[in-house]
């Protein structure tokens, strides 16, 4: 596809935003409150808060919510009436800020969410959203995009790629047909700025490759049966499923009944509980194996059934992790352990 | 409506209720909607979603045969929040169902061949299916063997129909009782279920053999068919790892790279032996 060039200024961004929310459009962007920046709904760019190299929450939300009502049902005369989600009433929306691993991982959530079967409720919240990306002008020692198929300026899973040119505005990169609808009638906001891939690139962060996703693999599925190993790697895990959460492609999810409701809610293949039967049994009893699990099923498992990655490299669960357990350093382990 | 959500139910009746065992129930279903029940088809070793609404949903193989149309039935022992309030409903109510989900037991590749089942304990309800399937075909298969074991001559489900396959001519029953489960008029085996089919010696020859059971039970049954000279790819087993959306999603039965609920729950033992034992 072409890539249509184009710069806009700050105040043709703000201007971009009122008419994004004047054709019924919903804005989330990251916002910052208190200590923590996370995406929430903004009404202009100025809300925005892009300092941060990344978001403590992914936006994983926008299409799959922590929680989020599958169904409601009622008792009536000993019958049972369910009511379905009614899914026209979901807002468009435009998400605005994401860094360029972010909007990768949506690829990396449908490729389970609707592997096979379509994920009704999944298929129509990301059928309504538009990506804007933001490429990353700084990263941190938790980053490793470029190890896992990305990069700080790519534009995968982007609609538009927008790139701080410091002070003067967003270079503005179209990706998609969705991109194309979100600037149409902008033209009066856009300059040209054919030409300036170069200065993208003098913005844009350096991220180190460390480790080839292959390798890891290769080394993953020889390393399986080494108790030894997983143990050592995973001593210090609490399994309190943080990494789940902040992840951006985790999608394993429960299913509970509250108030009327059935609910999908996250969950984590890190806790203890995930796969306990009822009789007691629990096919991954000890830490070390679901520490193992949550590195496999990313690494292994994903690029074999779903054909696809299941990371890319945002570094969450390491800032999130509470006893410091850095991705990074584990995968590293990985690629250069001799079974 | 739009397309169905596959993670929502279809109400179901219940139109009988079998106590089976002091904590094990059948309940017989039908579609509360007649259009829905008359779509419906599923093939032997596939499984439901079952939900009581309030309490959740829990996962059982579908025991009752598909050469039986206008229901399904289900059978299940009372063991956690689902299953007790499951027991709790009557005739006339009302659950949801989400199916069918999962692979078959190939019974047309069995054609011709001799079939060995191996039931222990609650483990003979996932296999319940599959075994009437056959029987209802029964021209097409040759000897039929169903070695079944539980504890105690108490925890013995489907009565009627135990006596009623002891009785003909056509089927090899063996049932068996753990030591000290016996009652002083027990007339079968007394013994565990991989020394008595050690005994029972059947032979292999064109045969395949299904097995179902607890993990121990499995884990020791498996070396006495090797010794038989069943081949790895010829015996059969139903996981039944914990599931929640039992359509690949969730994530909960990955097992390696398999999902127990798209995968399986079907398994021969060669399959088992490339995957983690993570089951």
């Amino acid at each position: 596809m072409d890539n249509e060039l184009r710069s806009i200024d700050h105040e043709g961004l703000g201007t971009l935003f009122s008419r994004w929310r004047a054709g019924g459009r919903r804005i989330l962007a990251p916002r910052r409150e208190n200590e923590k920046t996370d995406f929430a709904e903004v009404q202009a760019p100025g809300e925005a808060c892009l300092d941060p190299v990344q978001t403590a929450q992914s936006a994983k939300s926008a299409v799959f919510p922590r929680v989020e009502e599958l169904f409601a049902y009622r008792r009536r005369d000993g019958l049972v009436e369910l009511r379905e989600r009614d899914l026209a009433d979901l807002p468009a929306t435009v998400l605005f800020g994401v860094r360029p691993c972010d909007a990768a991982a949506l690829a990396g959530l449908a490729a389970i969410l609707n592997w096979d079967t379509a994920d009704r409720l999944f298929s129509a919240r990301r059928e309504k959203l538009a990506v804007v990306a933001v490429s990353c002008t700084r990263s941190d020692e938790r980053c490793f995009c470029t190890s896992v198929g990305g990069g700080p300026g790519a534009r995968t899973g982007s609609d538009l790629l927008l790139t701080d040119l410091g002070g003067g505005g967003y270079l503005v990169e179209t990706v998609s047909d969705r991109g194309r609808a979100l600037l149409a009638g902008a033209e009066d906001l856009l300059r040209p700025a054919a030409g300036r891939e170069k200065d993208k690139e003098s913005r844009l962060a350096r991220v180190e490759k460390r480790f080839d996703p292959e390798r890891v693999r290769a080394a993953l599925q020889s390393l399986f049966d080494d108790e030894v190993f997983w143990t050592e790697q995973s001593l210090r895990c609490l399994g309190c499923g943080a990494c789940a959460y902040v992840c951006p492609t985790c999608a394993c999810f429960d299913i509970q009944d509250e108030d009327g409701r059935r609910l999908r809610c996250w969950d984590s293949c890190g806790h203890a509980l995930f796969t306990l039967h009822t009789s007691g049994h629990n096919p991954r009893p000890l830490q070390s194996q679901r520490w193992r699990q949550r590195l496999m099923h990313k690494f292994s498992y994903m690029p074999e059934r779903q054909e696809a990655l299941g990371c890319v490299g945002c570094g969450r669960c390491s800032r999130a992790c509470p006893v410091d357990m850095d991705i990074l350093e584990h995968l590293l382990a990985v690629a250069e352990a001799k079974p | 409506m739009s397309e169905r959500d596959i993670l929502q139910p279809l109400p179901m009746r219940i139109e009988k209720v079998t106590a089976e065992t002091p904590d094990v129930r059948t309940l017989r279903l039908a579609f509360a909607d007649e259009a829905q029940g008359k779509a419906f088809a599923f093939r032997a070793g596939q499984f439901g979603e079952y939900s009581v609404f309030g309490e959740g949903e829990c996962t059982f193989c579908i025991a009752s045969p598909p050469t039986r149309r206008g229901y399904i039935e289900c059978t299940f022992r009372q063991a956690g929040r689902v299953t007790r309030a499951l027991a709790d409903l009557e005739t006339g109510e009302t659950i949801g169902f989400r199916g069918p989900f999962g692979n078959v037991f190939p019974i047309d590749d069995w054609r011709g061949k001799s079939l060995l089942f191996i039931a222990g304990g609650i483990a003979l309800p996932p296999m319940r299916s599959v075994i009437w399937n056959v029987l209802d075909l029964r021209d097409r298969y040759r000897d039929i063997t169903i070695v079944y074991g539980v504890r105690t001559v108490a925890d013995l489900v489907y009565k009627d129909e135990l006596a009623g396959w002891g009785k003909r001519p056509d089927v090899r029953l063996v049932t068996t009782v753990d030591p000290g489960g016996e009652t002083p008029d027990w007339t079968g085996e007394t013994g565990f279920v991989p020394a008595v089919l050690d005994k029972l010696a059947p032979s292999s020859r064109d045969a395949v053999a299904v097995v179902c059971g607890p993990p121990v039970m499995i884990k020791f049954t498996f070396p006495v068919l090797a010794r038989l000279g069943f081949a790895p790819e010829n015996v059969f087993t139903t996981l039944e790892n914990r599931m929640k959306c039992g359509v690949g999603k969730c994530g909960r039965c990955n097992t390696g790279k398999y999902y127990v609920c798209k995968d399986g729950p079907v398994f021969t033992f060669a399959q088992l032996k490339g995957m983690p034992q993570e089951y």
